[in-house]
């Protein structure tokens, strides 16, 4: 029996295993979302198609499985982008469908035309334009199978309206082969072999972990391994929750809102050893004084990784969990040897925790004003390992990354790479959505708060009980402290002026607002936050210019850090 | 440094367009680019000089590496190889200079493809050095026009690099 595309495409979602897409109808899509209502797939309407990808990208974070998000053509094809381009620098499994105006029309900018697929070749792994119907479920199978495989990312495919509508008979591919693509997963043995040895001949190692960690759900070779050889691991804002916050052996986050112990460490270590991190600047600050004395091992699944911001002395291509077994079992092999590591390697242990000793996070806590560390603290303390916390972008997300201590894989879910303001939101509606019962917390700042506020209306109608704390300080804060501290003060356009009453706007949408002024009041309204079923705003009324320390400025040395202001 | 790349990709729509925006998205360099199929209708061959230091370069194969639509690249660099371009020259032919310019095209094997009483059109192949020097010989006389296709090369001896190996 034929079938149209657009019943293909629903077809196909389903043989993925794909359970909920988030999405926003339009004139190219209308086809798809007429079958829809046949479907057993749920879709959840978020009110703006960058948020459908957000949750998406919140979804597949949350879950590891790869996110779905449908837009129409046009407006609806370009709004998503942001979405595309947030996913992308942080390797989210993503599918996203677009539909695009008939093939005949294609290039005669027809009504509600863009070339998205133009627009997002630079943000996508990989993108398609069905011409026809035929080639259809080949591409969905191969859509699926780039973006999980491999170093993951978002593929978007672009489905005129025609392709939608015309007919074939349907089978779906079993098999994906792409001659191009074949991307490597077994990490070479005479590399680890090479490692293992630099690895017990290292006296002051440190382990420093990426987003990569979590993609691949290496957590716990992770943890074997660092346990295994008994070194300091220091995180990424990506890989925070990979590494248990509370282990003696972590250090919290590197780079230029990283803990002084953890930037210390990097820079007196005599070896450091990169699991599915990429060097990003905002790690590494000056990339020529980074970890002057250490020889670099690499481990990354993507070979265009290494080598490309510092030299590396050892890489090796390969998935990490893959790799990291092989590691902890050669170790296993030379048990005499290792064990004479570890006790040499005592006194660096000891020389990171005097570090630690000597400055630990922390902030100056006050009686009259809110601290938004102390909110991010209380939070703590009062929600399960288990929580999916999500942010937006400023000073919040980087509190968040020091005083949350994240215990669990896949519990912080934060742009990272593109530092997208609006992300939280539609985040943790995704992540809500794939786990009813977890409790999703969106921490936001008051600007960010206002890039997707709309999403309170989708988080009400499909009863999903995100609860968002917002640290309102009334500036756009992460811009203002630059501003102070390199721009004399000169507060240029970073004051929200305007004050928005939170707790109204959550009652406007149907959804319960709270307020804390005084500390006295912080845990009481986030107790009864987290209480309280359905969708909820904990506003707290935070001290205006606290600023996120330690802070390397950007351009200067990891060992240049600024411990307060 | 100079580097010469062939890229074998899928002859699709569109995947030129990848290969460019790879180089112009990440500031790498482009001298020259060809592109036609191969003996195989599916596999489209991609010649492209680009230069840079060898961080740059194995950054270039990489990044190349990374498009789903290409199948295979070949870094020439430090390989024994044929180059060949191919150029047509519209040069200026007075009267005294006609005998001149017939003479340079003589002791460069090149060829004439179009004559009027004003102007040659001169075909030749070969190095790219080659080319050069013809056009710095036929410079004097006066070149109205000058196409190059940018080199093509293949790595000597018996081994080929086809898409399927
Ligand atoms: C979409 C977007 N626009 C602009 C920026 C630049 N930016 C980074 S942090 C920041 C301020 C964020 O303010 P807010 O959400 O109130 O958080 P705070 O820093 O006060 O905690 C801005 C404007 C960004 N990251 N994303």
């Amino acid at each position: 029996m034929k079938k149209t595309g657009s019943k293909i495409l629903l077809e196909c979602l389903k043989l993925e295993g794909v359970d909920t897409i988030f999405g926003y109808p339009g004139g190219t899509v209308i086809n798809i979302y007429d079958d829809l209502m046949d479907s057993p797939i749920r879709h959840i309407l978020t009110r703006h198609e960058q948020a459908a990808v957000h949750a998406a990208d919140g979804y597949a974070r949350a879950t590891g499985k790869v996110g779905v998000a449908i837009a129409t053509s046009g407006p609806g094809a370009t709004n998503t982008v942001t979405g595309i381009a947030t996913a992308y620098m942080d390797s989210t499994p993503l599918v996203i469908i677009t539909g695009q105006v008939p093939t005949p029309l294609i290039g005669n900018d027809a009504f509600q035309e863009a070339d998205i697929i133009g627009i997002t070749r630079p943000i996508t792994k990989h993108n398609y334009l069905v011409k026809d119907v035929r080639d259809l479920a080949r591409i969905i199978k191969q859509a699926f199978y780039i973006a999980r495989t491999g170093r993951p990312g978002p593929v978007l495919i672009d489905l005129p309206k025609d392709v939608q509508i015309d007919t074939t008979t349907f089978a779906y591919p079993e098999k994906v082969e792409i001659r191009g693509y074949k991307p490597t997963y077994s990490g070479n043995l005479r590399q680890v072999e090479k490692a293992v040895r630099m690895i017990l001949d290292a006296r002051k190692p440190v382990i420093y972990v990426g987003g990569g960690a979590s993609l691949t759900d290496a957590s716990d070779e992770l943890k074997e391994f660092a346990e295994k050889i008994q070194a300091p691991v220091t995180t990424t804002l990506m890989g925070m929750a990979s590494f248990p916050r509370k282990h003696p052996l972590s250090l919290g986050m590197l780079g230029m809102h990283g803990t002084f112990y953890a930037n210390m460490a990097v820079t007196n270590s005599d070896l450091l050893i990169a699991v599915g991190a990429r060097f990003d600047d905002r790690v590494t600050g000056k990339a020529a004084t980074f970890a002057p004395h250490a020889k670099i091992i690499h481990i990354d699944i993507d070979p265009t990784s290494i080598k490309k911001n510092v030299r590396v002395d050892l890489p090796i291509v390969g998935d990490l969990k893959d790799v990291l077994k092989k590691m902890i079992q050669k170790l296993g092999n030379s048990e005499e040897k290792l064990s004479e590591t570890v006790q040499e390697t005592s006194f660096w242990r000891e020389e990171v925790a005097g570090w630690k000793s000597q400055h630990p996070m922390s902030y100056k806590s006050s009686e009259s004003e809110i601290k938004p560390q102390f909110v991010i603290e209380k939070i703590r303390e009062l929600t399960a390992d288990d929580a999916i916390i999500t942010t937006e972008v400023g000073q919040h997300q980087m509190w968040t990354a020091q005083f949350f201590d994240f215990m669990r894989p896949r519990t912080f879910l934060t742009s990272g790479g593109l530092g997208t303001m609006g992300f939280g939101l539609p985040g943790a509606l995704g992540a809500q959505s794939a786990f009813p019962d977890r409790q999703v917390i969106d921490i936001s700042g008051d600007g960010s708060f206002q890039m997707n506020s709309q999403e309170l209306a989708t988080l009400v109608q499909y009863r999903l009980p995100v609860k968002i704390a917002i640290l309102n300080n009334n500036f756009l804060g992460m811009v203002r402290q630059w501003q102070q501290l390199f721009f004399n003060r000169r507060y240029s356009q970073t004051c929200m002026e305007l004050p928005i009453d939170f707790v109204k706007l959550a009652e406007a949408y149907g959804a319960t607002g709270l307020r804390a002024s005084t500390p006295g009041e912080v845990e009481d309204v986030i107790r009864k936050g987290l209480e309280t079923p359905g969708p909820v705003i904990m506003e707290f009324k935070v001290s205006r210019e606290e600023n996120v320390m330690p802070m390397v400025p950007a351009g200067a040395g990891l060992n240049e850090m600024v411990l307060a202001s | 440094m100079k580097h010469t790349i062939s890229v074998l990709v899928e002859n699709e729509f569109g995947v030129l367009t990848r290969v460019a925006g790879l180089f112009s998205g990440r500031g790498f360099n482009i001298e020259s680019l060809s592109v036609a199929p191969t003996i195989d209708p599916s596999i489209s061959r991609m010649t492209i000089v680009t230069s840079g230091d060898d961080q740059i370069l194995e950054q270039i194969t990489k990044q190349l590496n990374k498009l789903i639509d290409v199948i295979k690249v070949i870094d020439f660099t430090g390989q024994d190889y044929v180059e060949r371009e191919m150029a047509m020259i519209k040069v200026t032919a007075e009267e005294k200079t006609r005998a001149e310019v017939l003479r340079i095209v003589d002791i460069f094997r090149a060829k004439v493809v179009d004559v009027t009483p004003r102007s040659f059109t001169v075909e030749v192949t070969g190095a790219p050095n080659k080319i050069n020097a013809l056009v710095e010989l036929l410079s004097p006389m006066g070149i109205k026009e000058l196409v190059r296709s940018g080199p093509v090369v293949l790595g000597r001896g018996p081994k080929a690099w086809r898409g399927t190996d």
